[in-house]
């Protein structure tokens, strides 16, 4: 059926002007077609002889449409035949990976995780958006962000002189420049102690690249995490030690809790709230786990501000649960959840990173047992919280088969010693060791 | 008005036998493209054509009078007798038709029938109605300005008398007499408007309240147009002025491919009008003036068919622009 | 070197141009025997005569289709609409025709044709004397829209656009006629189309104003770097379509601070565009939000004095913009 007019898109035959079996010349009329513009003759295209017509008079067909079968001397007819039906392929369904030794300290597959995201955020689907005067503080401006970010700052510590506080790009140009001044600044007596302690700044040798090598550029945020990094390890020097926790009774208690309390809270109920109310309770008993080396002083943190390291694909970020010493387990759990969330979806605000006075590391998540992370710079020290595994264990003389679960603490030696560490980490053990599955969970 | 028709036979009119067989000859060819044309378009390849069917007396009688690349013209859609004439080809139409790159027209850019071409002083045309009419004008001004006889012809139907740019260069025209041959191809349906609903009193008696001649011509007959033609070249060229030429004829077609005309027109109304066809009148003409017999009719003929199927063919199988062509050209450079 | 002022130049650019080429030509209403209303014209019609300047009826269309038809035929006319109000007539032979003269027939013909128009509020002028019509005019590719506001810029733009083998619409502000002065080179001075200017160097905002609007914002600047240190960059853009995007660009990059000011209604203004294109082209340099500021989207500026006045931006209106900007 061919196109007669623009933006026709059919066709009516409303009479064979030839009947099958006949011969027809070119441009000889064919039919006649009807369309909503006009009404025409149909000039045969070829010549040849009639073999079928595959439209009945008074059908309307689309533009494009086979019409008619005319066999043209010399060439086979070849019938039309049917496309291949479509193969539908189906998608593989994405395998959710948990973690080996299958604890939930955190919410084990990134998956589902996002998936409660959705269920959860907001009553209509649609998440609330900050005002304004919040986001000027915050966010401030595209230049802005940028310049913290380059220079690894947070907006929210800088003063600001712009339309309600916001800190202008001068604003942040001229912190920036003051730290770096402040960084060169010794006051008198310290210069000698930190030259010693102190690496002379190390030559930028250059490495070579060769063939076939792939060359990374260096994200703003790897770039941050570097400098934090080598930060830490290069002025505290960071001793380290364990203990193993028989975790059974906490295992138990969990295990009959959590679908209650998943009901009851409307989320899940990981190990995380539980080992973080213990640091809490074990930091109140020795204060000097959460404190901070100021040259030649200590400066003992008035408040506990959790910090809960969240591994994310191309960044390391650490939420703080602010004065954690005030909220009981399920106001943890509460906040715990709300935190990891929000940092996965990229949602936290600068107020939710910063002031932490101690960190909780969970690499048991991701299935370790072991592990010496480094300091969160400037705290003095830092918990790992490794995978839960059975193990067989020595009880009484006999074996038993128990939930172990290894804590370890980084510290800042300058700031304390093994024997403190110990001692808040037994607390810490103690606590956990407490739980029962008759425990109260409130 | 008289309509006036041929009053001298050829002779008279500074024709010879050559120049007689020459617009025969192109009055023919555009015929028969056309034909081809709404062929093509039936056949789903064309997308939309606009016919000169009816006209080509008008169009060849008129556009005789051009001296090719001293005089211009600014035809209007249905003039592809005129631009054949001038020295536009059968594969040139097609090639418009079709929209390839080779259109010499606009490289594929405009519809067909959007003629234009700067080698033979042929105006870019549009699809506004009417405003060659001013343009027109100003190019014959310019002829006035420096001194030169060159002679503007600037056609269009009677439906593009009605708008304002029209009146606003037969006023300036007027004013200045301007070299300027306005011919009005007064083809009775504008679409599916007829004139009486077009055109109010007479087209050609308007060029008198604008100060200058107008004749009302048979439009079917190709000497008649050219006797009137010639002496309205003949003024401009002596500086006397512009002069409006209504050519009365007929549209033989629908407006277009896409207008059906039996919702406005009878067909006996065509098919009276078939019997003053121009082609057959002038080839009786020639006939019974011993220029043409029956075996050099069909001779001439058959050489058109095929000149006219080698041209379709070419444009067929000839290729379009390429998609990023779309980009160029919006400015011209310095 | 001798002081101007823009209508001055104007006529200086057209004459020296005509003396030089004699293809150029003016016609329009009222610009041979009487000079023009505004008399930017006067004085040509005694030097190159009555065919080359040429007094044409009331009748746009014809004026700007005539134009047309002279350009194709060997001539390069300068065509006057006596107030850019008058326009509309004309559109179908500038937009349908000119515009796409060299597109629509793929290079082969092109038509170098100026139009002038007197465009911008001045007393008494109200609905229908006083409007700012480049919006229009400035998304139609093949035309090009300049409005140059100073005498110098004016001169030496009048020639490139009789030279440009395009058609180009020369804006003329007429509040600014004579308001403006400006020390003029009398030597063959280029300004190529499509050339912004940076009139005042500064490092805290950047303005882009064209017409009256420029020049009040340059006296506002003046004025905030007295009274309060703020350094404004004053950017014009003297071509309006296309504009000079890097210039514009490199000036919001600077600074991060945009302010678009024209007489025009906001919406639907070429300050739109300016907004857009340095929001997405400037977007990591911005410290503050672009801004706009126009007249009302009322059908342009009233008779009455205080109803005028309110129409078009104040200085007062300028400055607090100026200042909002600067503080965010």
């Amino acid at each position: 059926m061919p196109q007669l007019g623009e933006s026709v898109t059919e066709g009516t035959i409303t009479r064979w002007l030839k009947a099958e079996g006949d011969e027809v010349a070119i441009d000889e009329p064919l039919a006649e077609v009807d369309t909503d513009k006009v009404n025409a003759e149909l000039p045969s295209p070829v010549a040849g002889k009639i073999e079928k017509f595959l439209v009945s008079e008074g059908s309307t067909v689309d533009v494009g449409t086979e019409i008619a079968l005319v066999a043209v001397a010399g060439e086979s007819d070849s019938p039309a035949s049917d496309a291949p039906p479509q193969e539908n392929t189906a998608a593989d369904a994405p395998t959710e990976e948990f973690p080996a030794s299958g604890t939930e300290a955190q919410p084990a597959a990134q998956d589902t995780e996002r998936q409660q995201e959705v269920a959860h955020a907001g009553g209509d689907g649609r998440g609330e958006i900050e005002d304004a005067e919040t986001l000027r503080l915050t966010r401030s401006s595209p230049v802005v962000r940028r310049l913290a970010e380059e220079h690894g700052v947070e907006i929210t510590e800088i003063p600001g002189t712009g339309t309600g506080g916001r800190v202008t790009r001068k604003d942040i140009e001229g912190y920036i420049e003051e730290q770096e001044e402040r960084e060169e600044y010794a006051p008198p007596g310290l210069q000698e102690e930190r030259e010693a302690f102190e690496e002379p700044e190390p030559e930028i040798e250059r490495v070579p690249v060769y063939e076939g090598d792939r060359v990374e550029d260096l994200t703003g945020t790897r770039r941050a995490i570097a400098n934090r990094m080598s930060a830490s390890k290069r002025q505290a020097p960071h001793a380290w030690t364990m203990v193993e926790v028989d975790v059974s009774g906490l295992a138990a208690l969990r295990e009959r809790e959590k679908a209650a309390f998943a009901e009851r809270e409307g989320i899940n109920l990981t190990y995380l709230p539980f080992i973080v109310e213990a640091v809490v309770e074990s930091l109140r008993e020795h204060p000097v786990l959460n404190s901070v080396w100021d040259e030649d002083r200590i400066i003992l943190r008035k408040r506990i501000n959790v910090g809960v390291a969240v591994d994310l694909e191309d960044a390391l970020i650490v939420p703080v649960i602010a004065d954690a010493d005030e909220l009981n387990l399920v106001g943890l759990a509460r906040k715990v959840d709300d935190l990891v969330r929000r940092a996965r979806a990229r949602q936290l605000g600068t107020e939710d990173i910063s002031g932490g006075t101690f960190t909780v590391n969970n690499p048991g998540a991701l299935g370790s047992v072991v592990s010496t992370p480094i300091i969160n710079h400037p705290q003095a020290a830092i918990l790992s919280a490794e995978a839960i595994v059975k193990r067989p264990v020595v009880i009484d003389d006999a074996i038993a088969v128990r939930s172990m679960m290894n804590l370890e603490v980084s510290f800042d030696h300058r700031v304390l010693d093994g024997g403190a560490a110990l001692k808040f980490l037994n607390a810490v053990k103690r606590r956990l060791e407490a739980y029962g599955p008759e425990s109260d969970t409130g | 008005m008289a309509i006036r028709e041929t009053s001298a036979g050829h002779e008279a009119l500074g024709l010879d036998e050559d120049d007689l067989r020459r617009m025969h000859y192109h009055m023919l060819l555009a015929r028969r493209v056309d034909e081809r044309s709404w062929i093509l378009n039936r056949q789903g390849k064309a997308a939309f054509v606009i016919s000169c069917q009816g006209q080509e007396g008008a169009q060849v009688g008129a556009a005789y009078n051009l001296r090719p690349g001293k005089d211009y013209l600014y035809p209007y859609y249905r003039d592809s007798g005129m631009t054949m004439l001038l020295g536009q080809t059968p594969r040139d139409q097609f090639l418009s038709l079709l929209g390839k790159k080779e259109d010499p027209n606009s490289g594929g850019r405009q519809m067909p029938g959007h003629f234009s071409s700067r080698r033979l002083n042929i105006l870019t045309s549009s699809a506004p109605v009417g405003v060659q009419y001013p343009q027109a004008a100003g190019t014959a001004l310019a002829f006035k300005m420096r001194g030169e006889d060159g002679v503007v012809l600037v056609c269009g139907g009677e439906a593009s008398t009605s708008g304002g740019d029209w009146h606003e260069a037969m006023n300036f025209a007027g004013i200045h007499d301007l070299p300027v041959v306005f011919l009005v191809e007064n083809n009775v349906y504008a679409i599916s408007v007829p004139a009486k609903f077009q055109v109010a009193g007479s087209i050609a008696k308007r060029a008198e309240g604008y100060g200058f001649p107008g004749h009302e011509v048979d439009g079917n007959d190709v000497l008649a147009v050219y006797e009137v033609a010639r002496e309205a070249f003949g003024r401009a060229r002596a500086g006397e002025g512009p002069t409006l030429i209504e050519a009365k004829t007929y549209r033989m077609t629908a407006h277009s491919s896409d207008d059906d005309d039996r919702r406005y027109r009878e067909r006996e109304e065509i098919e009276e009008w078939r019997k003053k066809d121009p082609i057959v009148r002038f080839e009786k003409y020639l006939m019974e003036n011993g220029v043409l017999d029956e075996s050099e009719r069909d001779e001439i003929s058959e050489r058109i068919k095929a000149e006219v199927a080698e041209a379709s063919e070419y444009a067929e199988n000839a290729p379009f622009a390429d998609p990023e062509d779309v980009l160029v050209g919006v400015y011209a450079e310095a | 070197m001798a002081t101007k002022n823009l209508l001055q130049a104007i006529y200086e650019g057209l004459a020296e141009e005509m003396r030089s080429d004699e293809s150029v030509m003016v016609l329009g209403e009222d610009v041979g025997r009487a000079g023009g209303v505004f008399r930017v014209t006067q004085g040509l019609q005694e030097e190159f005569g009555t065919a080359r300047v040429m007094d044409t009826p009331l009748a746009e269309s014809l004026i700007v289709g005539s134009a047309i038809g002279l350009s194709v035929n060997g001539m390069r006319p300068v065509a006057e609409i006596q107030f850019a109000d008058f326009i509309p007539p004309a559109f179908d032979q500038i937009v349908s025709e000119a515009a796409k003269f060299h597109y629509r027939s793929n290079g082969d013909w092109n038509c170098p044709i100026t139009i002038r128009a007197p465009y911008g509020v001045v007393p008494g002028g109200a609905l229908y004397h006083s409007q700012s019509i480049e919006a229009w005019f400035c998304n139609t590719p093949g035309l090009k829209v300049v409005a140059p506001t100073f005498p110098a810029d004016a001169k030496a733009m009048i020639k490139s656009a009789i030279r440009d083998p395009n058609p180009v619409l020369f804006l003329e502000h007429k509040r600014t006629y004579r308001l403006i002065k400006e020390e003029v080179p009398d030597e063959d001075h280029e300004v190529p189309l499509g050339e912004a200017r940076v009139h005042r160097e500064g490092a805290d905002i950047t303005v882009v104003a064209y017409g009256l609007m420029l020049y009040t914002a340059l006296a506002v600047a003046e004025k905030l770097s007295e009274d309060h240190g703020i350094e404004t960059e004053v950017v014009d853009p003297r071509t309006l379509y296309p504009l000079d995007k890097e210039t514009i660009l490199d000036s919001a990059r600077r600074t991060g601070k945009v302010l678009v000011i024209s007489e025009a209604n906001l919406t639907g203004s070429v300050s739109g565009e300016i907004a857009a294109i340095v929001a997405r082209e400037a977007f990591e340099w911005l410290d503050g939000p672009v801004m706009r500021l126009g007249a009302p989207d009322v059908p342009a500026a009233a008779f009455a004095k205080p109803m005028m006045d309110y129409f078009v931006p104040s200085a007062e209106e300028i400055e607090a913009a100026m200042l909002e900007l600067a503080r965010y």
